[in-house]
């Protein structure tokens, strides 16, 4: 495997793992809206 | 990618080509595999019939939020002990293609990954639920990795026997969640997988004994021999028996759980008794496949006792 094909690979995997971490921060921001709006609702 | 290829326990070179993909960083299912899915899924069910069983009524979501708390934290004790036996990691058989002993993850970035998700599922345990369960999660996974990881994992066979108690909390856990509190009845679920956790990890023991001797961990096999080991299975397996009626006796769950568990308590101790007599490592092998059923179909035989309606529905479809 040559120095860009490597380079290559981490530049795609950085990629995912940015896009995991998006999604994880949003969930966690969707789920503590939902929990928000259901605690302020007497649940 | 095999171990060889990595050098684990053979003191061999990173291959080229592998060395390249390590370079490359860590892949996200490397981050997931350092929350132990599969153990995770066990934790998850538990928990989740906690929750079921519990007396009183949560909105969905808000159970749902519970259960997840409960997976993350479950997983970040998990990622933390991965950091913390990333040594004896490598050298097991079991254990030495995880992602730390292989070089795909790096161990500061697991034990932050471990302590982030678990404070985060604590707090989120703590707004979205109650903090009397989110401080029986915080326990759970202290107790996990400061009592049986740091402390006890290496210098005492009773290692699983206490440590066993942070995986007897989910479902506590998940009663909390619901109620606020704790309970005899939840106290009962916790009591049924802090006594099968023995007999479980021996049992696992007593066919990776190689293993463990290899690492220096003094699992019981290891220490007292294998004829200790199993008269201690069978003891354990004796007195989860009527302990798994404890749920019944407590009105917890009514007469299908009292049979379901009857019969699954006799065949597990049918297990131990087949260990006991059995020279080669056969028996043990099916006993640990068997235990992990066990406890599943325990919860799960809890949940349908306890759905309204639900038995005479199935009845009706099958008839």
């Amino acid at each position: 495997m040559s120095a860009v094909e490597r380079s290559e690979e981490a530049k795609k995997r950085l990629r995912a793992r940015n896009w995991a971490l998006l999604a994880a921060l949003l969930g966690f921001v969707i789920i503590v809206y939902i929990v928000s709006i259901l605690r302020m609702g007497g649940h | 990618m095999s171990d060889t290829s990595l050098g684990i326990g053979t003191g061999a070179k990173v291959a080229g080509s592998d060395a390249g993909a390590l370079d490359a960083g860590a892949r996200v299912a490397d981050y997931v595999a350092l929350l132990k899915p599969r153990v995770m899924s066990l934790v998850v069910f538990s928990g989740f019939a906690g929750l079921m069983l519990a007396p009183g009524h949560i909105h969905p979501v808000l159970g749902a939020v519970a259960v997840l708390c409960i997976a993350v934290a479950a997983g970040a004790a998990g990622a933390i002990n991965m950091w913390y036996d990333r040594d004896i990691d490598a050298v097991m058989r079991r254990t030495c293609a995880r992602p730390i002993p292989t070089g795909k993850v790096k161990p500061e970035e697991a034990v932050a990954f471990g302590i982030v998700l678990s404070v985060c599922s604590v707090m989120l345990m703590g707004l979205a639920l109650n903090w009397a369960a989110a401080l029986l999660l915080a326990i759970a996974n202290l107790f996990y990795v400061f009592v049986y990881t740091m402390w006890l994992k290496r210098r005492t066979p009773q290692n699983i026997v206490i440590g066993g108690a942070a995986g007897a909390f989910p479902p506590m856990i998940g009663w909390a969640a619901v109620t606020g509190d704790i309970s005899l009845a939840s106290a009962a679920l916790f009591a049924l997988i802090f006594m099968w956790t023995p007999p479980h990890f021996w049992a696992l023991a007593l066919f990776r004994r190689g293993d463990y001797e290899k690492a220096g961990v003094p699992m019981l096999p290891v220490v007292a021999g294998d004829r200790a080991t199993k008269l201690q299975m069978l003891l354990y397996t004796a007195i989860l028996l009527p302990l798994g009626l404890a749920p019944y006796a407590l009105g917890i769950s009514g007469v299908l759980y009292a049979a379901a568990a009857s019969l699954l308590g006799l065949t597990f101790l049918g297990f131990a008794v087949w260990v006991w007599f059995d020279r080669t490592e056969r028996a043990a092998k099916r006993m640990f496949g068997f235990s992990i059923l066990y406890l599943f179909l325990m919860f799960a035989a809890m949940m349908l006792d306890r759905a309204p309606g639900l038995l005479p529905r199935l009845a009706g479809w099958v008839g």
